[in-house]
């Protein structure tokens, strides 16, 4: 066993590495530029909500309608329909460049809705005594809206990033690499039942331990 | 110092349109207490957010200290806002916040420096007596501290006016009566005025120095809590006074009692004027009087009582005697006054 657990490693030790560190890459810069654009996404969706501070119908519904038709498309057709766009935005359609773009048009609606549910959940009672104190609309939204809701930001960012590393193996399809790509070339392709057990493995582990962590992290910032 | 100039306030929706406000006018003076009761749905709230603005009004004007609210640009209408403290039924706290910093993040926000800010959190949350609690968190306290950090919280700002909406309808009769006493102490030694909303009686009789009584979102009865409580116009503030006395006689008693003498309501102010009086009258007169049932409540300058007796005795007896105590500024109801007294226990 310890001989070809070695030879395994020598064998493929270098590109299971390679492949890891690809799939961190494609999932820490999608999820940041998802981020960046999910969570004022989230912020304007429960700002313009009829009934709100800053009610709007038509940025509300519009932004709902774009939101759920991206939501409804598979990540596989998606890649592939928004070519074009991918192309215009990075200037390629390949690689993990080309990737980031359709990773982030899936996730970033996505975190809109988790953002917006976890900050629905902020008792409306707390924003009204911070109008009433007379503090400005973007501090109640940082100090107030984000704060009390940050333990639910936390766990929809967790859910958000898992099914992010599961897009992410899809990749492979566009020539952006990573673990999924890995398992299913030479796991599935080639026959090589050790990459794709050893890849499944150490996705699991990636899963579950973002998830813990994430739990743990939400839990210590709940104070209830 | 607050100022509501028939003040209209109409919520129209998809089920149709809700009158809140029908042409309210209020004038709450510089330093008092003043109350206002109803039943729920009579539109408290929304006229107590009116004061601030949190709901602005459909016509009428809302003044604060001379200042027109109605009238301000949203940025002034902010800097109005740091001037007037309030304070909820539901404390509305960060939970993620410790007591300190629930305090603080308003202040540092309406930008306070930090030494500012400290030396504000402290004092004031001494005041309320949470100086021990700076660093729990709201999850950790009862209702009564909850409302405290809030009273601190609005305190902090150093308000000219406090309003106060149902502040103690969530806590125990115990609790309710500690945060009166706090509200009572903020107004005396710090001179703020409080406009305040409930539905409680004894929240009115307890602290306030004027009411005013609402139904369907109209001002159907104002004055002071005396004259309310001694002279009572309407139906609805009947009601809320008789909860507060429950005079709850059996009929077959009443009727048994009623062939020989008379029943009177008798009310008085402060406890020396009431039973001593009544006691005399057994002397003076060929009058026995028999007390069916009472209670003496604390008011915010004395207390008030209530006694409902039966004077067994000759007509002309019992009428001498009743003049009496009016004389010694006992304050009388006959029969006819007692059945409407009836129908508020009811
Ligand atoms: N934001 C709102 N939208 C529609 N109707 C409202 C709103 N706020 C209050 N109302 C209605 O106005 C009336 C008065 O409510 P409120 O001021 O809360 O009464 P109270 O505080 O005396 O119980 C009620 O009929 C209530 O349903
Ligand atoms: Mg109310």
């Amino acid at each position: 066993m310890p001989s070809t657990f070695s030879e395994f490693l020598n064998n493929w030790g270098e590109d299971i590495w390679a492949a890891t560190i690809e799939t961190f890459q494609m999932v820490s810069i999608a999820l940041l530029v998802s981020i960046i654009i999910g969570l004022p996404l989230g912020i304007l969706l429960v700002m313009t909500r009829p009934g709100k501070g800053m009610e709007n119908k038509f940025v509300y519904q519009l932004l709902n309608i774009f939101i759920n038709i991206i939501r409804s498309i598979p990540f596989i057709i998606l890649l592939f329909f928004i070519l074009p766009f991918t192309k215009w935005v990075v200037g390629t359609s390949i690689g993990v460049k080309g990737v980031i773009v359709p990773l982030v048009v899936y996730t970033a609606p996505y975190i809109a809705r988790l953002m917006e549910s976890a900050i629905l959940e902020v008792d409306r009672g707390v924003v009204e005594a911070y109008e009433a104190m007379g503090i400005k609309t973007r501090n109640i939204i940082w100090h107030v809206l984000l704060r009390e809701s940050r333990s639910s930001i936390i766990l929809g960012l967790t859910i958000a990033t898992i099914g992010l590393i599961g897009a992410t193996a899809m990749a492979g399809l566009v020539g952006g690499g990573g673990l999924g790509d890995l398992a299913y070339r030479f796991g599935h392709l080639r026959y090589e039942a050790d990459v794709m057990y050893v890849t499944v493995a150490l996705l699991i582990i990636l899963v579950q331990g973002l998830q813990s962590l994430g739990n743990a992290a939400a839990a210590r910032l709940k104070k209830d | 110092m607050i100022q509501l100039e028939n003040v209209t306030k109409v919520f129209s929706g998809k089920k149709g349109s809700i009158q809140a406000l029908d042409d309210v006018s209020l004038h709450v003076k510089k330093g008092e207490i003043f109350g206002v009761i109803g039943y729920s749905g009579a539109g408290k709230s929304t006229l107590i957010r009116c004061a601030n603005l949190l709901e602005r009004p459909t016509t009428g004007t809302v003044k604060v200290n001379g200042v027109d609210l109605t009238a301000l640009s949203p940025g002034k209408l902010r800097e109005a806002r740091q001037k007037i403290g309030m304070i909820f039924q539901g404390f509305n706290l960060l939970k993620t916040a410790t007591v300190y910093d629930n305090v603080a993040i308003p202040l540092k926000l309406s930008g306070l420096n930090k030494q500012e800010v400290k030396e504000r959190v402290e004092k004031y949350l001494e005041i309320v007596g949470l100086e021990q609690k700076h660093q729990a968190y709201p999850g950790e306290l009862s209702g009564g501290q909850k409302q405290r950090v809030a009273i601190a919280r609005a305190l902090a700002h150093e308000p000219e006016v406090l309003l106060c909406d149902e502040a103690t309808s969530a806590l125990d009769p115990d609790t309710t009566e500690a945060i009166l006493e706090l509200l009572l102490k903020i107004n005396r030694d710090l001179g703020i005025t409080i406009l305040l909303i409930t539905h409680e009686m004894n929240v009115i009789q307890r602290i306030c120095d004027r009411v005013a009584v609402m139904e369907q979102g109209q001002v159907i009865e104002q004055g002071t809590v005396m004259e309310l409580f001694t002279t009572p116009q309407k139906a609805t503030t009947k009601k809320f006074i008789g909860s507060v006395f429950s005079h709850n006689i059996p009929e077959s008693t009443l009727t048994h009692l009623q062939g020989n003498g008379r029943i009177a309501l008798l009310s008085f102010f402060g406890i020396s004027s009431g039973e001593p009086a009544l006691a005399l009258v057994s002397k003076h007169f060929n009058v026995f009087p028999n007390i069916l049932s009472g209670s003496i409540i604390q008011m915010k300058q004395e207390p008030y009582g209530q006694l409902l007796v039966h004077l067994r005795g000759d007509k002309e007896e019992v009428e001498k005697a009743i003049e009496f105590l009016i004389e010694k500024g006992v304050q009388v109801e006959g029969e006819d006054h007692y059945a409407v007294n009836i129908q508020r226990v009811s």
